[in-house]
């Protein structure tokens, strides 16, 4: 599918509905769609969400915003600690967490996106984070099976998109981006400038077009 | 632990790289190393949120808030930099093309396990991406001090924290010693700071032979 079109921040977050899993892209709130999650804060009453993102925001900001209206329900991360808030929701039992090495959390993105049905890896092998999980032996070496990850609705967040929808990420706020985009059944870029097609160099693009939904521009 | 202290082993550490190196540093004492490295040791820092060629932390009127570094602290990007997305960034590390990670640890025991990630009896709610790290990076090198702040060995038999990887770690430098662990066979390979072998059988739980060398490691 190619590009609907640009919509609002408030119509985008309508394609959200309670019970939900949501990736949001950034690491910490570098990269993050922060016009999508204020719309999703202020515009949208789906609550019950799982929250697939690599921190749920900082106290206040971002993710934590929606984390302070009791509105996640499950977070799948390699890092709540980034958000003490965070940490207090697990411990009061106000929110389940699944953490994930942040590699293999990136990974299990991909494989989501690119229909791979799962891999094996060495990472967490005989730790905590690999209990219950299949093992193989693979050239000697302990590996687990890791499932892919998708989710409902994808937000993330390009410096520049052309009206396509072909994205242009700046410095490491890429991180994420680029393979939550790609593992959601709506993917939704919101842009800091959208520009004309053809003003983005084909070589320059690092998202191809047809992974996106909508676009947003950022306010 | 004092600054002293924690510049002396950034600095016993940085001698451990070797020029045109491919190297990621954790937060804390390996992120001193930079500034101890010679003009003849250049190496190449690797930031596993998308950087290949981390410069350093920018003048106030240089900040730029997409350019940060794993510990969320801003950075800047040298001539020859490339940025990449986190699946990238980690397949690098997981594919054996980062050549060193240098990073701290609650233990470590004689056989090159290592606990770095979780305080038994808190939520574990933390691990980024210390387990890749580990397992992925050619060489480990561990910068801590030789016991907690409460005073117990670090360098132990085995380890009571959660494990982040069994059998990883290469190289150990606390303020004492060097440690080297070789065929999963811990050895003293140095003595640190006016440091005895009993100061360092003092507070090392861990089983080790002495192997006293020169220090060769540029």
């Amino acid at each position: 599918m190619t590009v609907h079109g640009v919509i609002s921040a408030a119509e985008a977050v309508s394609y959200i509905r309670s019970g939900d899993t949501v990736m949001v892209g950034g690491f910490g709130l570098v990269g993050a769609p922060l016009t999508l999650i204020d719309a999703l804060v202020e515009q949208s009453d789906a609550t019950d969400l799982t929250i697939i993102s690599n921190n749920i925001g900082e106290p206040g900001l971002g993710l934590g915003k929606l984390l302070r209206q009791k509105r996640i329900r499950r977070g799948i991360s390699s890092y709540f600690t980034s958000n003490p808030e965070a940490v207090a929701a697990v411990n009061d039992g106000r929110m389940e967490a699944t953490l994930v090495p942040q590699g293999t959390f990136a990974e299990a993105i991909r494989a989501g996106g690119a229909g791979i049905g799962g891999f094996f890896t060495p990472v967490g092998a005989g730790t905590l984070l690999a209990e219950g999980k299949e093992e193989r032996l693979i050239g000697g070496v302990r590996h687990v099976l890791e499932e892919p990850i998708r989710a409902d609705v994808a937000l993330v967040y390009a410096a520049r998109a052309d009206a396509l929808g072909n994205l242009w990420y700046r410095r490491t706020a890429r991180n994420f981006n680029p393979l939550m985009v790609s593992a959601a059944t709506i993917s939704i870029a919101e842009a800091g400038e959208i520009v004309p097609v053809g003003a983005l160099e084909p070589e320059s693009v690092v998202t191809p077009h047809l992974y996106v939904d909508y676009l947003v521009e950022r306010t | 632990m004092s600054d002293d202290v924690r510049l002396r082993i950034a600095e016993r550490a940085a001698r451990e790289l070797r020029p045109g190196e491919i190297v990621n540093l954790g937060i804390g004492i390996p992120n001193l190393i930079p500034g101890m490295l010679g003009d003849d040791t250049q190496v190449f820092l690797h930031t596993e949120n998308g950087l290949l060629g981390v410069g350093p932390r920018p003048l106030d009127r240089d900040l730029d808030p997409d350019l940060i570094d794993a510990a969320k602290q801003p950075v800047t990007a040298l001539a020859g930099a490339s940025y990449f997305d986190s699946a990238a960034s980690f397949a690098m590390i997981r594919g054996g093309h980062v050549d060193v990670a240098v990073l701290g640890a609650l233990e470590v025991s004689g056989s090159g396990d290592i606990a770095n990630w979780a305080v038994p009896g808190k939520e574990v709610l933390g691990v980024g991406g210390a387990m890749d790290l580990v397992v992925g990076a050619s060489r480990v090198i561990v910068t801590m001090t030789a016991t907690s702040s409460r005073g117990e060995p670090k360098v132990v038999a085995a380890c009571q924290y959660p494990l982040s990887a069994a059998g990883v770690v290469d190289v150990i430098v606390t303020e004492l010693s060097v440690f080297r662990v070789r065929d999963g066979q811990l050895h003293l390979t140095e003595l640190l700071g006016g440091a005895t072998l009993a100061d360092v059988a003092a507070v090392t739980t861990a089983e080790y032979l002495v192997s006293l060398e020169e220090s060769h490691a540029r």
